[in-house]
């Protein structure tokens, strides 16, 4: 419960301050953790607008204006009146704003005064003047507090203003913060389309938007968002509520023109660019895997990365001249159905003993199987077979008769996961609505109801690993053809951690969720080895990737594209709940208790359950 | 009758798994017994043909090496014991594996390793070694403490009535976090802790057992933890707030408990034994990166199943038997059968104990202490 909705303000300045005070630190402590991280130094060589912004910098401002929005997020209550908002939060978000630039301008002295550089290192000098603008300390605290308190408002500012207005800022600044990021992309695509000049001007010659680009785009980026209000909506909701053979035709035109974009595209894209895709879709088809173990059939499998371990050290075994063990060299389509066997194989191994196990022990006990895997692969015991440390190496690429994929033509191998990716889309769409996929949803939901009506459990989870298994070992053996050798060392439970923040980032249990997530993060930020878009980000992308999961999991757990029936799973209680207060009248002492917190219903102003949802 | 025909295939299509299983376990003992059998041979004849059955260079050990390898892993295991005691606390009040264990107890290491470097920069370490070690050991349980608190209060309290996947999910999250952001912090270089001064270090014999100071010193301070640890849970009311939480969360707050008040108890008692074994693992290994977390946090996870989770001289026992496992059998059991390059194997074979107990005792070897609902 929180106290800033039920008593009423008197005035501006009658702020709850011990609200503001706790957020104000928490915002400054951000600034501060950024700052030692190394992240504002590191992202600075990546411009966004040519001299006056940077990435470095974005990432620093806009913690203020995130924490003048959420400190003065009003938590509305049911059956209260609810009172409007104004100025009364805007000197909220200033405050906390105010405070962020005191904390950091705090750093700012400290830096000058200590030497600290030994335990942090990035304790530098190269802080400071980032901090500074290079400009004297006296300017750079000053600067800091103005533009934390304007930020601050600003955050604070988007509760107050119109929707039309906050709707088409964040249009404005999504789309110029995209335009900037997809900077590499879209020269590569203009390039192939011979469309130079076009980039010359959108970007500065260092890189970056340039000033008068960034003016126009925000202006027409302004004037789209404001056409099209409301129309967007208007047009997913006709989509959704076409029935029969009108829904049909929609759905061919939309898969035709997605399949004609990803067969045409990479043709006029440079080799970067299909060197991306390639990864994003090598990616992809482990997260329509893992989509189905955890998505569909709720297996939180940790160790997943060991079936993809099989996929590469089967293609290797069978395929590679260099395979210590295995001499005749197989065409890879004919060493595909071995690896599938192996997968298969795998999958009932590993999933055979831990069927049977409460969700978390399966998720540990999983991990340990992805470990052993990898250990044994490593082993000298089985160096004989599969190579040790040292690998197999030497693997040929795949002969299709009138061409030959390899890495070194990633266009190919792009093109190559697409056929792989297609049909693992088809398979999962396929299996979602089969008896199959609903055994699987049952089982997720509860597991002892869906045995009592009659799903044999067993089963059910063993084809969900064996199909996870299956379509991993795919990407392992494109991974193997594409990159001609493999180690011990690609497959890291980290590359298991990975795949799952794509598939929850994205949304368990729903195909689209899972594009989204592989294009968004693997494409931008980038996969364990593999540079993303933003390559500044290679350091910091799994610090990114643990606070986007923790971010995920507490605001927003059925993803960014969810699954309509698993976020109704999730949000069980709200559902409950509004049925309850729509169905009877309001019974004030048992509202106003959630049930979880012991406080009593009418406890004292700023209790520790301020925070509770 | 078709009801009776669909039944008996669906047992016998159960069978077919349990069948398998069944071939598992017997394939594992099995294993473990020739393992084992032949070590002995070896022991006791040498040339005999069974013994060099699959290890024709086999030696077996002498004396002095099986007890050096036990007690290494009687050291390390009481690591993992004091890490485990974390995760069986917060299992058994919350019913969640809290991931982000292994960094707490990596933060008690790296507070470990900053503030004995100071120490040893100014000279204090080689004078006055042991207030650097209760000092240290300060350091490392208030910075673990507050870890374990703060990844509570941001991180899982909001979710404390979610579906239990939920949260686990969440810690691997904040696991990431801490170690990426103890990366950021302080870099990837490996920091090696100080040298430990010559008196404590030397090699003592104690019946009849050669043991380095450093690992005498790491069972003595894991056997006072444990101890007192022991008095704090069953003899203070805080304890007792803890047991009754564990039980029953909702009539634990009907009798007058303040329920997250215990819960951040519990994170902090727990916080505060990994930050101990933090210093013991630098004081031990003398090497310390972000990552040190990590294996050790799973693999007291393990020690803690082993034992059954929820019970606190479980966790303890648990953490020994697999330190010793993990020392051991490598030796006594892969040697034997001619696998080479055992030593790699370790980390497979504390993960294989993990499947071995979970087939044969998923229950623990001592018995899980677990509220009703966990245990669904």
């Amino acid at each position: 419960m929180n106290a800033r909705a039920m008593t009423l303000p008197r005035s501006a300045v009658d702020q709850d301050w011990r609200h503001v005070l706790r957020w104000g630190l928490i915002c400054g402590l951000a600034l501060v953790g950024l700052c030692l991280v190394g992240m504002p130094v590191e992202l600075d060589r990546r411009a966004l607008i040519e001299r006056h912004l940077s990435l470095g910098y974005l990432f620093v401002l806009l913690v203020p204006v995130a924490m003048g929005w959420v400190s003065s997020t009003l938590v509305a209550l049911e059956g209260v009146e609810n009172r409007r908002q104004g100025l009364y939060d805007l000197v909220t978000g200033f405050l906390v704003g105010l405070m962020g630039g005191g904390v950091l301008s705090l750093l700012m002295v400290a830096l000058d005064a200590w030497n600290l550089r030994d335990p942090l290192v990035n304790w530098s000098p190269q802080l400071f003047r980032f901090l500074t603008y290079e400009n004297g300390m006296g300017f750079g605290a000053a600067a800091w507090l103005a533009t934390g308190a304007v930020l601050g408002l600003a955050g604070a500012a988007l509760h107050v203003v119109p929707a039309v207005v906050r709707r088409t800022t964040g249009f404005v600044v999504f789309g110029l913060f995209f335009l900037s990021v997809l900077e590499a992309a879209i020269s590569d695509l203009s390039e192939g389309f011979g469309l130079e000049s076009l980039t010359d001007w959108l970007y500065a010659k260092k890189g970056g938007l340039t000033v008068t680009s960034t003016i126009v785009f925000g202006l027409v980026i302004a004037a789209a968002s404001l056409a099209t209000r409301g129309r967007i909506k208007a047009a997913t909701d006709r989509y959704r509520d076409m029935e029969g053979v009108e829904r049909q035709k929609a759905s061919t035109i939309l898969f035709v023109v997605i399949a004609v974009l990803c067969v045409v595209l990479p043709m006029f894209l440079g080799k970067i660019m299909n060197e991306l895709l390639a990864n994003v879709g090598i990616f992809l088809l482990l997260a329509l895997g893992l989509n189905i173990v955890v998505g569909l059939a709720g297996l939180l499998d940790l160790g997943y990365v060991a079936f993809f371990a099989v996929g590469g050290y089967a293609t290797a075994v069978l395929t590679s001249p260099n395979s210590p063990w295995f001499a005749p060299e197989l065409h890879f389509g004919v060493s595909l159905v071995f690896v599938v066997l192996a997968a298969a194989l795998t999958g009932l191994l590993i999933g055979a003993p831990v069927i049977r196990m409460r969700g978390d022990y399966l998720a540990i006990v999983t991990l340990g199987f992805g470990e052993i895997i990898r250990l044994l692969f490593m082993s000298d015991w089985l160096g004989p077979y599969f190579g040790g440390a040292q690998g197999i190496t030497n693997i040929p690429g795949v002969d299709l008769g009138f061409a030959t994929v390899k890495g070194t033509d990633p266009r190919s191998v792009f093109y190559l996961v697409l056929v792989f990716c297609a049909l693992a889309i088809y398979t999962s769409w396929r299996l979602q609505a089969s008896r199959l996929g609903r055994a699987w949803m049952a089982i997720r939901e509860d597991e002892q109801v869906a045995e009592a009506m009659g799903i044999n459990t067993v089963n059910a989870k063993l084809m969900a690993f064996v199909v996870g298994a299956v379509l991993a070992s795919f990407s392992g053996a494109v991974l193997a053809a594409k990159v001609g050798s493999i180690f011990p060392t690609s497959f890291m439970i980290l590359v298991s951690i990975i795949i799952l923040v794509v598939v929850i980032v994205g949304g368990m249990g729903n195909i689209a969720g899972v594009l989204v997530g592989s294009f968004v993060l693997i494409g931008v930020l980038g996969g364990p080895k593999q540079p993303g878009l933003l390559q500044e980000f290679q350091n910091y992308k799994l610090l990114i990737y643990g606070v986007l999961l923790v971010f995920m999991m507490l605001k927003r757990p059925e993803g960014l594209v969810p699954s309509a029936r698993r976020s109704r799973e999730l949000h069980q209680d709200e559902f409950l709940q509004d049925a309850w207060l729509k169905g009877d009248k309001l019974d004030d002492e048992d509202a106003a208790d959630d049930g979880a917190s012991v406080v009593p219903a009418a406890a004292p102003v700023g209790d520790e359950g301020g925070e509770e949802e | 009758m078709s009801t009776h025909a669909l039944t008996t295939k669906s047992a016998k299509r159960l069978a077919a798994v349990d069948r398998f299983l069944t071939f598992i376990r017997v394939f594992l003992v099995a294993l473990i017994v020739v393992g084992l059998l032949a070590f002995i041979w070896q022991q006791v004849d040498a040339d005999n043909p069974f013994a060099r059955w699959r290890n024709p260079d086999a030696r077996g050990l002498t004396g002095d090496q099986f007890k050096g390898l036990l007690i290494s892993g009687l050291s390390q295991g009481s690591m993992y014991g004091l890490i485990a005691l974390g995760y069986s606390m917060v299992y058994g009040v919350l019913g969640f594996i809290n991931f982000a264990h292994g960094e707490v107890f990596m933060v008690g290491a790296m507070t470990g390793f900053i503030a004995s470097e100071k120490f040893a920069a100014n000279g204090m370490w080689e004078q006055n070694f042991i207030l650097c070690l209760l000092l240290i050991v300060l350091l490392a349980v208030f910075f673990s403490t507050f870890t374990a608190v703060l990844m509570e209060r941001i991180a899982y309290r909001p979710l404390r009535n979610s579906p239990r996947l939920i949260p686990l999910i969440t810690s691997i999250g904040v696991s990431f976090f801490i170690q990426n952001f103890v990366l950021g912090l302080f870099g990837p270089a490996s920091k090696s802790y100080p040298r430990l001064p010559e008196w404590l270090s030397k090699q003592r014999s104690i019946l009849t057992f050669e043991i380095a100071g450093t690992r005498l010193l790491v069972l003595v301070v894991a056997a006072v933890s444990m101890a007192g640890l022991w008095y704090v849970v069953e003899r203070t009311k805080t304890g007792k707030a803890m047991r009754a939480v564990a039980e029953d969360k909702e009539i634990a707050s009907l009798m007058g408990i303040d329920v997250n008040r215990t819960i951040v108890t519990t994170f902090a008692v727990g916080g505060a034994m990994a930050g101990i074994g933090g210093i013991l693992w630098g004081l031990m290994f003398r090497s310390v990166t972000h990552m040190t977390g990590f294996l050790p946090g799973v693999k007291a996870f393990t020690a803690a199943v082993v034992g059954g989770i929820g019970n606190l001289g479980g966790a303890m026992a648990g953490g020994i038997s697999l330190g010793s496992a993990e020392s051991i059998a490598p030796m006594v059991i892969l040697e034997p059968l001619g696998v080479p390059g055992v030593s790699q194997l370790k980390d497979a074979v504390a993960f294989t104990v993990l499947v071995l107990v979970l087939l044969f005792k998923p229950s623990g070897l001592f018995g899980e202490r677990l509220s009703a609902e966990d245990r669904a």
